[in-house]
């Protein structure tokens, strides 16, 4: 069986790398679709930001009030980026290598805050500690609700990686410490990135804790833009240095990802690791697990519980409740299913293939992912009203705005997949004479199918949590959990809010809890 | 996850969850008339009930953030879906009317209202009235100011909340640049800068600032206050409202309104019509007073019990139609580092 080691990259000829620009037409074609299909907020972009002029949108990007909210925005993502690397990391290794006390339980915790709105994790901390506002309450509750982006890669990777690298370094006297860093973490470097990336485009959108918080970033300038001056062409000219940064940190990490390669030979041998004792640094392993656990999920939890404590808002409507729950996991369902459908093209090229246009597709699909919800969504009316009428206010619409805002949670989960599934199986069919689509469907699609379906999961879940492009691209008349949420935390009716809240974050928490347990 | 059993159930959860939104999308039946909303579901759905029960039509609304619906509407331009415009606040109307969205009302409809509460091309209506309060803590302020000017002073330095984003707060800072003049009003937001008051991102959360002490006093519109009282009963509020006597900027009167969308077609502008004017009805008017505790604008209703009238406030006297230069406020908002 073949192994490779990710640690020296360039030092020898990978095998299974193809050479540039071969991407087959049966992939590149719903492929360059589907990032067609995520480019559109891009031209209505430019359409808004030129209205008056390059010169004008020029002096609204280079104003100093920008540069400051850009610095913000940086620094923001910077600190979650970090926070989220350490805790996703060390809770994915202490939950799949050691012999840590209920780690099955413990992973599946740590999964549990992708279920919960940031909006919510802001508001349960500053009604709990007010003093929190500003840069140290938005880094804290991003940090908490989008750690699991990096978590759960990780942990997927260390469940997938053959532990037989990892012995062999210690058989040649490496430690436990030495072989994490010098043969594990490179392992997972791939993994850590696109969870990385990730995170950092969920922090530069955010838009719902910041505001809570009251931290100017680069997303809440450009929703003052809309709110009070009823100017898009600010707004727009803003976002674009949005797509522009984002399109910078994707080019970043691709060059982190390097040129090794990351896969092993057959699928089903999923060995365990043995795991690593943990000693005398079991209690203080547990006690981070247990207090990543309380402030990410206990604390939400009992912050809803107090809402519904207090006030008597609280009208029960139980039919309202199960109709908007079952519209919610619908649209979700929907939104997860094109997402991931979109996603396979592109995930399996930024994959397989190097050079340009492999590059070019999966920038495509990130490119607009750091924009607010509210310019994606914007931009989606600009279009249906124009040339897709009968679809404006649609189901097909809104579906379609969370495949635009959502793709590339996909994309990373399906290229996580795609490249620790052996390539040498696929140009094994290939020689035997089987077509692209054929190889595809038979080989890459099944191996990756669990990473797949985990990455359909994660998408389900952001679905479910969306607003504001829910609000604008919502058929008129239909709710949504977040939307009902929305509308009660309107009128600081909390009480009448929890309901909504809590179920939002219980049946979040039933996907977020099969990618806990997950074992691939 | 065994991966067959992901095969098996991938492809009929997909083709499932493509197929819904397409089978959805045919039961539809066509609304007589589409009202978007600013205002919240919670506030006026009733009253919106019982507008589709007088107007005997089929009236679909659709619930939003004002700003967010005004930016949809000029997006959607002459293809909108909306017959009626219900805004949270008269800038939204007045920058519907400015980028020319609004089609002109019928003078008795406006003649309903007072000329201060209606835009100036006569293509919107104010239909609730709103007021600019000072909130206070009694057991940090017993004597609460009776100016906005009196913030500036030292004795306040950072016991003062206030909402920069907020719509409501912008409309002041406007009515006071309309009032006083911009030089005036940079000084002013020059001296509450420099009195470190807090930030909010809601009347509501000043509210409870106030209400818990975290600061002690802040600059909300009156209803909040009424709306907390209902929900956690009004011996539980610490808080009380002092309304600004003297034509004071910090007690200007802005409306919640409504405007007909030019884009909409004539069957719906006829609806449409027809809301506007139930909205300035007897009915409608009471709910204002009753049940979201807003002044009623027309009709000769009263407004809510506890509520001093509104010719007894000595409110500026300002046509809201100016309110629209939200972008110089914006400017000034940012120049004296307030957002």
């Amino acid at each position: 069986m073949g192994v490779s080691i990710g640690k020296d990259p360039g030092a020898r000829p990978v095998p299974w790398l193809r050479p540039p620009g071969r991407v087959p037409w049966a992939l590149a074609l719903p492929a360059a679709l589907a990032a067609a299909f995520a480019l559109l907020p891009l031209v209505y972009l430019c359409v808004r930001a030129l209205e008056q002029g390059p010169g004008h949108a020029w002096d609204i990007v280079t104003t100093e009030r920008a540069a400051q909210l850009l610095g913000h925005s940086i620094a923001l993502a910077a600190v979650v980026v970090t926070a989220c690397l350490v805790l996703g990391i060390s809770l994915a290794w202490l939950t799949t290598r050691t012999n840590l006390p209920w780690a099955r339980g413990w992973a599946v915790l740590v999964t549990l805050p992708l279920a919960v709105p940031s909006y919510v994790a802001a508001f349960a901390w500053l009604s709990a500690v007010p003093e929190l506002s500003g840069f140290t309450g938005s880094a804290l509750s991003l940090t908490l609700v989008s750690f699991p982006y990096v978590h759960l890669p990780v942990a997927a990777a260390l469940r997938r990686t053959d532990p037989a690298q990892e012995e062999t370094a210690r058989s040649l006297g490496l430690g436990t410490l030495r072989t994490f860093w010098r043969v594990t973490l490179p392992q997972l470097r791939p993994a850590a990135a696109g969870g990385a990336v990730l995170v950092a485009l969920y922090v530069l959108s955010d838009f719902g804790a910041v505001s809570l918080m009251r931290y100017d970033t680069f997303t809440r300038g450009i929703y003052t833009s809309y709110r009070a001056s009823f100017d898009r062409t600010p707004a727009a000219a803003l976002s674009v240095v949005l797509v522009l940064l984002t399109v910078a940190l994707v080019a970043a990490e691709a060059r982190t990802r390097g040129r090794a390669g990351y896969a092993r030979t057959g699928t089903g041998t999923a060995r365990p690791a043995d795991p690593t004792s943990l000693g005398k640094w079991r209690a203080p392993a547990l006690g981070w697990c247990a207090a990543v656990s309380a402030a990410a999920v206990a604390f939400p939890l009992a912050t809803l519980g107090y809402w519904l404590a207090v006030g008597n808002s609280a009208t029960w409507d139980p039919a309202r409740l199960t109709e908007t729950a079952t519209s919610t996991l619908g649209v979700a369902a929907a939104g997860a299913a094109l997402t991931t459908v979109l996603a396979l093209p592109i995930g399996v090229i930024a994959a397989r293939h190097r050079g340009r246009t492999a590059h070019l597709l999966e920038q495509a699909a990130y490119a607009g992912h750091a924009l607010p919800g509210i310019t994606i969504a914007l931009s989606l009316v600009f279009f249906a009203v124009r040339y897709a009428h009968p679809l404006y206010q649609e189901l097909p619409l809104l579906v379609g705005a969370y495949a635009v805002l959502f793709l590339p949670v996909a994309v990373a989960a399906t290229r996580a997949a795609v490249l620790q599934a052996p390539p040498v199986l696929e140009d094994v069919a290939r020689s035997l004479g089987r077509g692209p689509w054929r190889v595809l469907r038979e080989i890459t699609v099944p191996l990756a199918a669990p990473g797949v379906a985990a990455g359909a999961a994660l998408t389900f879940v952001v679905c479910m949590k969306e607003l504001p492009a829910t609000l604008l691209l919502r058929p008129t008349g239909m709710d949504t959990l977040a939307t009902r949420l929305w509308t009660e935390t309107g009128t600081a009716s909390y009480a009448a809010a929890a309901p909504y809240a809590a179920a939002l974050i219980l049946l979040a928490a039933i996907p977020s809890y099969l990618l806990g347990r997950h074992r691939t | 996850m065994r991966r067959s059993s992901v095969r098996r159930l991938a492809v009929p959860v997909i083709a499932l969850g493509l197929l819904a939104p397409a089978l959805a999308a045919c039961s539809d039946e066509p609304a007589d008339l589409v009202i978007y909303s600013g205002r919240n579901e919670d506030l006026v759905e009733p009253l919106l009930e019982k507008l589709e029960k007088e107007l005997d039509a089929n009236v679909e609304v659709r619930y939003g953030d004002s700003a967010e619906l005004a930016a949809q509407i000029l997006e959607e331009g002459d293809k909108t879906e909306a017959g009626l415009f219900f805004s949270q606040d008269a800038g939204a109307l007045g920058a519907l009317s400015k980028e020319g969205a609004l089609t002109a009302l019928p003078q008795p409809t406006l003649d309903k209202v007072e000329e201060a509460y209606r835009g100036g091309e006569g293509d919107w209506v104010g239909v609730s009235g709103r007021v600019r309060v000072l909130a206070y803590n009694p057991g940090k302020v017993p004597t609460p100011p009776d100016s906005v000017h009196q913030l500036t002073e030292p004795e306040w330095k950072g016991k003062i909340g206030f909402a920069p984003n907020n719509a409501s707060f912008q409309a002041f800072v406007t009515g006071m640049r309309v009032l006083e003049g911009d030089d005036a009003a940079r000084e002013w937001l020059k001296g509450f800068k420099a009195n470190s008051p807090k930030t909010y991102e809601s009347n509501t959360d000043i509210l409870e600032a106030v209400d818990s002490g975290e600061v002690s006093a802040g600059l909300i519109n009156h209803y909040y206050w009424y709306e907390k009282a209902a929900e956690e009963g009004e011996d539980k509020l610490t808080a009380k409202l002092h309304f600004l006597p003297g034509g004071d900027p910090g007690g200007l009167v802005n409306v919640a309104g409504v405007g007909l969308l030019k884009g909409a077609d004539t069957k719906q502008a006829d609806y449409a019509q027809q809301a506007a004017d139930y909205l300035l009805g007897e009915e409608a008017q009471t709910y204002f007073a009753e049940e979201t505790k807003e002044y009623p604008l027309a009709a000769g209703v009263a407004p809510a019990d506890g509520l001093p009238a509104l010719d007894s406030l000595e409110a500026p006297r300002i046509n809201l139609g100016e309110l629209d230069s939200l972008k110089e406020t914006l400017a000034m908002l940012q120049e004296a580092g307030l957002v």
